[in-house]
């Protein structure tokens, strides 16, 4: 079997409005987190969020932004990237596929042309309500633009959509369907509904008085996820593809693997058994032994349960080896976008054998899981890193892993 | 009432906002799908922003027999109350 490289990399998040200055930020552990200024958020019991670092709309042609909701602008914008990155592959468009994962899609646009209805009647929604609000628009924007012809997809997996893109990635060129899959995740759904929603299942940490400080993976006073926007992509290639046309080849996609809870809607199964199941199956998927991971880019979203079954299934599928990263701490939830952003900074820690620090992380939690496992606090560590693991898991059950090689 | 020299520059602001259709270019002969590579979604959204500047109204099948943009000067003019 041919081994699946990664070549190209794009993204814009709450710590730069692209990779490099994403993946600076991260090793100076900066904090993307802030607060809402809009006068909605008084009411809002959580007012801690991940916010663009770069406004998308002002690095995108007028017309063209006012056609695309901020989660397709954003994607567009990290495509461009990834695309540029890879050295614009000539690729025959029936053998180039486009795969972006999304929790909510263009729920800003659903919200506000909601807003419209309400306020001025049918007639003035506008006729770019469904292009802009549909799941599938990032990915048929970016499509579009890149004239991607063998197929443009969009997994729906919540907080795991992201990294389940890159696993369908991964599964279009094995399968021989593609040489070339665009693949990752986008998300920009701040807004009052979504944050209302959130709070409401006591999700969002409420740390108001410490922005900075209210993402705390793993954490004893972790109180929940801090809601941020962004966008990731990456270019995959067929090894054979990329070498032919002399492409830098940034680590190699050597597994995926992807499971389902089906424990309960929301909570994750708390041994976090089905989770391990993915990493499992994403080291089977790869040929690789769990000892040879030496770094796992965790989920970690900071919420009470989520955290704790997380250190059950990486000490389950991994042990307790590997040096574990929570990201979040920096850049917030993405929710669909997270997986792929994640992917990013897992491919990074092994071309530039480092693993990011989890901040915030001062006082770990007492119970014994996470206790054991060898979480990378405060400042990044530099080591000799040959393969990598991101997990992700999303409201559903959604487990997805994804296991990448040094090049 | 607007003048048709007001209606010619509102509508070319609208044009510009919504279609990116530089002002020097809303000239009346031009079609708005051949000339100024306007789609039917802009279209409507230009239909919707003439309604609310003008305070007229385009009903589907009217809008269907406005090609230039003279064909939408002389309609606002004809209609605007």
């Amino acid at each position: 079997m041919s081994d699946i490289v990664v070549t190209g990399l794009g993204a814009t998040t709450p710590l730069g409005g692209d990779v490099a200055s994403t993946w600076a930020a991260l090793l100076e552990g900066r904090s993307g987190i802030g607060l809402l200024t809009e006068a909605w958020a008084e009411q809002m019991p959580a007012r801690v969020i991940g916010r663009l670092a770069v406004e998308p709309s002002e690095r995108l042609d007028r017309v063209k932004a006012r056609r695309l909701d901020r989660c397709q602008q954003i994607a567009l914008l990290a495509a461009r990237e990834a695309w540029a990155d890879a050295g614009s592959p000539e690729v025959d468009p029936e053998r180039l596929a486009v795969v972006i994962g999304t929790g909510v899609g263009g729920a800003l646009t659903m919200l506000d042309q909601d807003d419209e209805l309400e306020e001025r009647g049918p007639s003035r929604v506008s006729p770019m309500a469904v292009p802009m609000l549909m799941p599938n628009g990032s990915a048929a924007a970016v499509g579009l633009e890149l004239q991607a012809r063998a197929g443009v997809h969009t997994p729906v997996s919540a907080c795991a959509a992201g990294s389940e893109g890159i696993s369908l990635g991964l599964d279009l060129i094995r399968a021989g369907r593609a040489d070339v899959v665009v693949a990752g995740g986008a998300e920009a759904c701040i807004h009052p509904l979504p944050m209302a929603g959130f709070s409401r299942m006591r999700a969002l940490s409420t740390r108001n008085d410490d922005p900075k400080r209210a993402s705390r993976p793993f954490d004893k006073g972790r109180d929940g996820f801090v809601l941020g926007e962004g966008a990731g992509l990456i270019v995959l290639e067929r090894a054979e593809f990329a070498r032919a046309r002399g492409a830098q080849i940034y680590a190699v996609l050597a597994g995926a693997g992807v499971s389902c809870d089906s424990f309960d809607m929301v909570q994750p199964q708390p041994e976090g058994d089905y989770a391990a199941l993915a990493i499992r199956l994403a080291l089977r998927s790869a040929g690789i032994d769990a000892a040879e991971i030496g770094h796992v880019n965790a989920h970690a979203t900071a919420t009470p349960a989520g955290d704790i079954a997380e250190a059950g299934a990486i000490l389950n599928a991994i042990g307790d080896g590997a040096a574990v990263a929570g990201t979040k701490s920096m850049t917030g939830h993405m929710l669909g976008a997270s997986g792929a952003v994640e992917a990013i900074f897992t491919i990074l820690a092994l071309r530039d054998q480092i693993v990011p620090g989890t901040q915030n992380a001062e006082d770990l939690d007492d119970d014994p899981r996470v206790q054991a496992l060898d979480i990378v606090r405060g400042a990044p560590r530099k080591t000799t890193l040959r393969a990598a693991v991101n997990d992700s898991f999303g409201f559903g059950g959604h487990n997805v892993a994804l296991v990448f090689t040094a090049a | 009432m607007a003048t048709t020299e007001e209606i010619q520059s509102g509508l070319a602001e609208i044009l510009e906002e919504v279609a990116g259709v530089l002002p020097a270019d809303a000239t009346p002969e031009k079609s708005f799908t051949e000339d100024l590579d306007v789609d039917s979604l802009s279209m409507v959204e230009i239909a919707t922003a003439v309604e609310d500047k003008f305070g007229v109204a385009i009903p589907d099948d009217e809008l269907a027999n406005i090609r230039t943009v003279g064909d939408a000067i002389s309609f606002i003019e004809k209609n605007q109350s």
